[in-house]
């Protein structure tokens, strides 16, 4: 295949030989493509809880009121990222099983999973997961419900923000709202792979 | 033949194989429309500078190529090269044997709808599924897709739902939602048995070798958690300069595509797991095809290695939304593929050069590009191909006899004259077929020939009207 290798850059470079002028990069400002209307002297967070709701995602910023959530979905058995289950644990109450490990063979069992997010987006109202800060990626994605914790300080106000922290990170996700399709005649239906209810619970 | 082939296909098309295409890709023009024009005070200049950065890319592919194989290499991804479609497919399964897998689940790529990755890898006694909603029907129906976003626009639910009874995947029930809850549990399991996930991507960034996914059902991202080795499927124009440029690029994909603001998951790859993840791939390949491309590189119609499949130039174009995409005959259909089925053909050129033929050139692909690709230009190019290489075109009516007419004054000034009696005959009586069938629906406008040459003989000679008319 080094073969391959050589043949398809000597075609490459034998195809534009003949250009006179190589079109020219051009000069531009990534600001052309952020709503700036949007998000004029407003909070991050009041802009990222507005714009996830409209991707029929949901913003919560108080534990006892996911664990509302959680209870009142039927939602009772789930996984718990280790290093946040201390601090989480107390607002959990009877009913709950909660485990900190997953197990890969038992995907059907968790009904949400909790796990940190890197970051979060306002303009989008986009939860960030990169590799590292996420302790399983089976975790934050199998579950019907997956809650995402963003730290507050964390929340970008745009696309362009967030592309230039990308940072060093194998495996950024930004996820934005429930997975869903309209492969089906069009028909918008949420949870297909993904999970079908995408929370956000911003801290402090 | 009666009409072009493409026309052909039309008038055979079924009801409401046509009603659904039409419907879909109608839908989904308007609300990409609203979305961009609403957002944004002048969604043209962004489409501008979308095609600039691509063009850039594309004319300067033979050092992007090199630059961004050493930072992926640099990244611990292993790369590949693909001259063509069986080297494509040879590269994925010789991965495959080397790990001793047997199962691989695919998110949708484009590139191996082109080397039909999953019929050779299921020959070679792979396990070969794909996970995308609409693919994985596609697969079970032995069907191909018929749009490069939506790639089942052309089934309704009754027949989807008569699919998943005949594959044991339940009682029929026509409703979406448990058709796509069904898809969920049965897959789900099929993505932690499997050994390899494989994956294309929309962009790949030469500054950092990242990759971009971008999708919406999350079975990429499935495929990416549940397996321990990760393909990646390239061609070799999906490169971008910077990461910078995919806040602008990303925008306008989800925008164009499914009109969304952003994708529901965008993925950034760059290489395999890290070290205390304890789900995914430990091993990731890249393999950058060609297939064709190079060919279309060294052509006049490079331009059309800018696109990003969005689909928005087939939602639009009024051939596809009648014709709908099984009518190209190719990978890809609708104005993009009626520019590049064509050109992929290479040596074959001939079988598909019918398809740049297949259009009114009304120039709605070329608004809505985001990449802004003068489509229109280049059907024009490669009609001039046809008829540079002599290419014989089955259905076209014969033109000569107009050639000749619209040559000769003398027999120009006698047709007009003549035409006058059209008015005072009865053409739907006439025995000419297409003109029989196009009366059915419609009337034949008065004769008004002659106007033109009258009022040009009698306008006033002034040195500003004739210089207009050099
Ligand atoms: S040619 Fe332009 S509009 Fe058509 S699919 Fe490609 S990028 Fe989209």
């Amino acid at each position: 295949m080094s073969d391959d290798r050589e043949s398809i850059l000597s075609r490459v470079r034998g195809a534009l030989a003949p250009l006179r002028e190589r079109a020219a990069m051009p000069d531009y400002t990534t600001e052309i493509a952020v709503m700036r209307n949007l998000l004029a002297g407003r909070d991050a967070l009041a802009v990222f809880s507005e714009r996830i709701k409209r991707v029929n995602g949901i913003a919560l910023t108080d534990p006892a009121a996911l664990v509302e959530k959680l209870r009142a979905g039927g939602w009772l058995h789930g996984y718990c990222d280790p290093a946040l289950w201390p601090t989480l644990a107390p607002h959990f109450g009877e009913g709950f099983k909660v485990e900190t490990v997953f197990d890969r063979t038992r995907v059907d069992d968790y009904a949400f999973g909790i796990t940190r997010a890197a970051g979060a987006i306002a303009e989008t109202g986009t939860v960030i997961l990169d590799d590292v800060t996420t302790s399983s990626r089976l975790a934050a994605l199998a579950p019907w419900v997956h809650v995402a914790v963003v730290n507050r300080a964390q929340i970008f106000s745009d696309l362009p923000q967030a592309v230039a922290a990308l940072g060093a990170d194998s495996n950024v996700i930004w996820c934005t709202g429930p997975s869903k399709t309209a492969d089906v005649e069009g028909i918008l239906i949420e949870g297909v792979h993904g999970p079908g209810v995408q929370i956000a619970l911003v801290v402090d | 033949m009666k009409f072009q082939q493409i026309d052909q296909f039309a008038a055979e098309l079924k009801a409401d194989t046509r009603a659904a295409v039409y419907d879909g890709s109608k839908k989904g023009h308007e609300k990409r429309t609203k979305l961009l024009f609403d957002e944004f005070p002048d969604p043209n200049h962004l489409r501008r500078v979308a095609g600039k950065i691509k063009q850039h890319v594309v004319e300067n592919l033979d050092t992007y190529l090199p630059a961004v194989e050493a930072k992926m290499k640099a990244n611990g991804v292993q790369v590949h090269w693909a001259a063509t479609a069986d080297a494509a497919n040879a590269a994925v399964l010789g991965i495959m044997r080397a790990r001793g897998a047997t199962k691989i689940v695919k998110a949708k790529t484009m590139v191996s709808e082109e080397t039909e990755l999953a019929h050779f890898l299921e020959k070679e006694g792979i396990e070969t599924l794909e996970t995308d909603l609409g693919e994985f029907i596609v697969q079970i129906d032995h069907d191909h897709p018929s749009h490069i976003v939506k790639p089942i626009i052309h089934k309704n639910r009754r027949e989807i739902a008569r699919s998943f009874e005949r594959e044991g995947l339940g009682a029929y029930n026509d409703d979406p939602e448990t058709i796509t809850r069904r898809a969920r549990t049965f897959l789900r399991h099929k993505y932690l048995e499997a050994d390899v996930g494989l994956t294309g991507a929309n962009f790949v960034s030469v500054e950092s070798g990242r990759i971009v996914l971008v999708t919406n059902e999350g079975n990429s991202r499935f495929c990416l958690a549940a397996t321990k080795c990760h393909i990646a499927m390239i061609g070799i124009e999906k490169l971008v300069p910077r990461d910078y440029d995919l806040g602008l690029l990303l925008n306008l994909l989800a925008r164009s595509g499914t009109a969304q603001e952003v994708t529901v998951y965008t993925e950034f790859i760059s290489g395999p797991k890290s070290a205390a993840q304890p789900d995914g791939p430990e091993e990731m390949h890249v393999i950058f095809v060609d297939n064709g491309r190079t060919e279309v590189l060294a052509s006049e119609c490079r331009d059309i290695l800018r696109c990003i499949r969005c689909g928005a130039c087939l939602n639009v174009c009024p051939v596809y939304r009648q014709a709908s995409g099984h009518a190209y005959r190719s990978v890809y259909p609708g104005p993009v593929g009626a520019v590049l089925s064509p050109l992929l053909m290479g040596e074959k050129f001939a079988e598909k050069a019918d398809l740049p033929k297949a259009s009114s050139l009304c120039g709605a692909c070329n608004e809505v590009c985001p990449v802004n690709i003068p489509i229109p230009d280049l059907l024009l190019r490669l009609r001039n191909k046809a008829k540079e290489e002599n290419i014989p075109s089955p259905g076209t009516p014969p033109m000569g006899a107009w050639a000749l007419l619209a040559s000769q004054p003398t027999a120009w000034r006698a047709a007009l004259w003549g035409g006058k009696a059209i008015n005072y005959l009865p053409t739907n009586l006439l025995p000419i077929p297409a003109l029989r069938a196009w009366e059915a629906k419609r009337t034949l406008p008065a004769w008004r020939g002659g106007e033109f040459r009258k009022w040009m003989k009698g306008r006033a000679r002034t040195p500003g009207a004739s210089a207009k008319t050099t």
